[in-house]
């Protein structure tokens, strides 16, 4: 369980060693505070999704797994993609309202992006390995956290290190995008030397 | 006729969407550590944008604006799922390398980026060439780091030993794939200075400030 969850947020961290929600990851990276924002946002999403479309996928979509409605031999899996972005969009309608009510600072400062996490290939991504990995319930659990936190953990050091960038002198055509990668590759080197040890 | 042409050549290298407008970067890191995988993502993309824009922007004038994203997902998904039960009926082995990279195209934001900016205010035809030129531009990218990846790395090309000296096993690791598009931004940056992005934080007088 532990060491799921460390492979989760570190080893197999979704931004930087799968490439996944890369375009927010570059997108919003260029002040701490909304990466922070953005950080908590999808943490709080992914443990909420990835269980449930476990759930869903468990009890519904996989072959035989409407057993307990009298149906054997069914399989709905062909279906996953379109069921898991249904239960992704209407959690993130629901923490979006959640936000609303609750934390209106929060909710102002992330505008745009929180309605657009839906189309983050980071959720669904992580919703898709649970179901290719045959997670079980609490590992699901720990699996949706652990890659939330990663990220959190990947865009909040990112935007740090980018905040600084702006004082230092970029050859002209590496401005911007371009130094953004490179400081991905590095920090991807650094957390792929944290499993080799 | 000449409008067609830039929709078409346009985004391919002037407009690309990964080094310009940076959308859909995530499967361009993931998929390209050989060349066939780099070539069938690309074509699949492709296809999807290409119809996906035709569609949207057929019924473009029905669609209210506040359900609009789902309609729009919906219909993206449903190409996907097609094509990835496509590919896994015909081209097996190489889907399972792709893993589940195939079905994230529905959360590419090339696609629905493309969609929501163009497809929503054009009529079909130009829509579908948007969609093939948009599909093309990623198309390149993918194959360019591709053939880097597999070329340095391995020592092939589509499979087939080319490089008799020991290749750079490094290059198939995940943080290659950030330099190698970071040094392709650079690259056409130096090409087409127009593309370059401004400092948001020019210091008008160089202070120096705390004791470093």
């Amino acid at each position: 369980m532990s060491e799921i969850l460390f492979k989760a947020v570190v080893s197999e961290n979704l931004a930087l060693s799968f490439f996944l929600g890369i375009c927010t990851f570059l997108a919003i990276s260029k002040r701490l505070y909304t990466a922070i924002g953005v950080g908590l946002a999808v943490i709080a999403i992914q443990t909420v999704t990835v269980p449930a479309n476990y759930l869903l996928y468990t009890y519904v979509l996989r072959p035989g797994a409407l057993g307990w409605a009298g149906l054997t031999g069914t399989d709905l899996s062909f279906l996953r993609l379109i069921a898991f972005i249904g239960v992704i969009a209407a959690s993130v309608q629901i923490l979006e309202m959640v936000f609303e009510r609750y934390v209106p600072g929060l909710h102002r400062a992330l505008g745009i992006f929180l309605p657009l996490l839906t189309v983050n290939c980071a959720i669904l991504g992580g919703s898709l390995f649970m179901a290719e990995r045959n997670y079980g319930f609490a590992e699901s659990v720990a699996y949706g956290f652990g890659t939330g936190l990663g990220w959190a953990v990947a865009i909040a050091a990112l935007a740090a290190i980018r905040e600084r960038l702006n004082y230092s002198d970029i050859p002209d055509g590496l401005q911007g995008l371009g130094m953004a990668f490179i400081v991905s590759g590095l920090m991807s080197v650094g957390f792929s030397a944290l499993v080799k040890m | 006729m000449i409008r067609y042409r830039t929709l078409l050549f346009g985004p391919i290298v002037d407009s690309n969407p990964i080094t310009l407008q940076i959308l859909g970067i995530c499967s361009a890191l993931a998929v390209t550590t050989s060349v066939a995988t780099a070539l069938t993502m690309g074509a699949s993309l492709t296809i999807v944008l290409m119809i996906s824009n035709g569609i949207i922007s057929l019924v473009r004038n029905h669609l209210p604006a506040s359900v609009r994203l789902i309609v729009q997902i919906t219909i993206v998904a449903s190409l996907v799922i097609v094509l990835d039960q496509l590919l896994n009926a015909y081209a097996y082995e190489i889907s399972q390398r792709l893993s589940i990279f195939v079905g994230l195209i529905v959360t590419n934001c090339l696609v629905l980026g493309r969609i929501e900016t163009f497809a929503m205010r054009n009529p079909p035809w130009p829509s579908m060439v948007d969609g093939l030129g948009n599909g093309l531009g990623y198309s390149a990218v993918l194959l360019v780091v591709g053939s880097v990846r597999e070329f340095f790395g391995a020592g092939s090309f589509l499979g087939v030993k080319i490089f008799v000296f020991q290749p750079l096993s490094v290059l198939l690791l995940a943080p290659s794939a950030f330099f190698i598009l970071g040094f392709l931004v650079w690259f056409i940056r130096k090409i087409k200075p127009a593309q370059v992005e401004r400092n948001e934080f020019h210091a008008s007088v160089p202070t120096r400030e705390g004791g470093m």
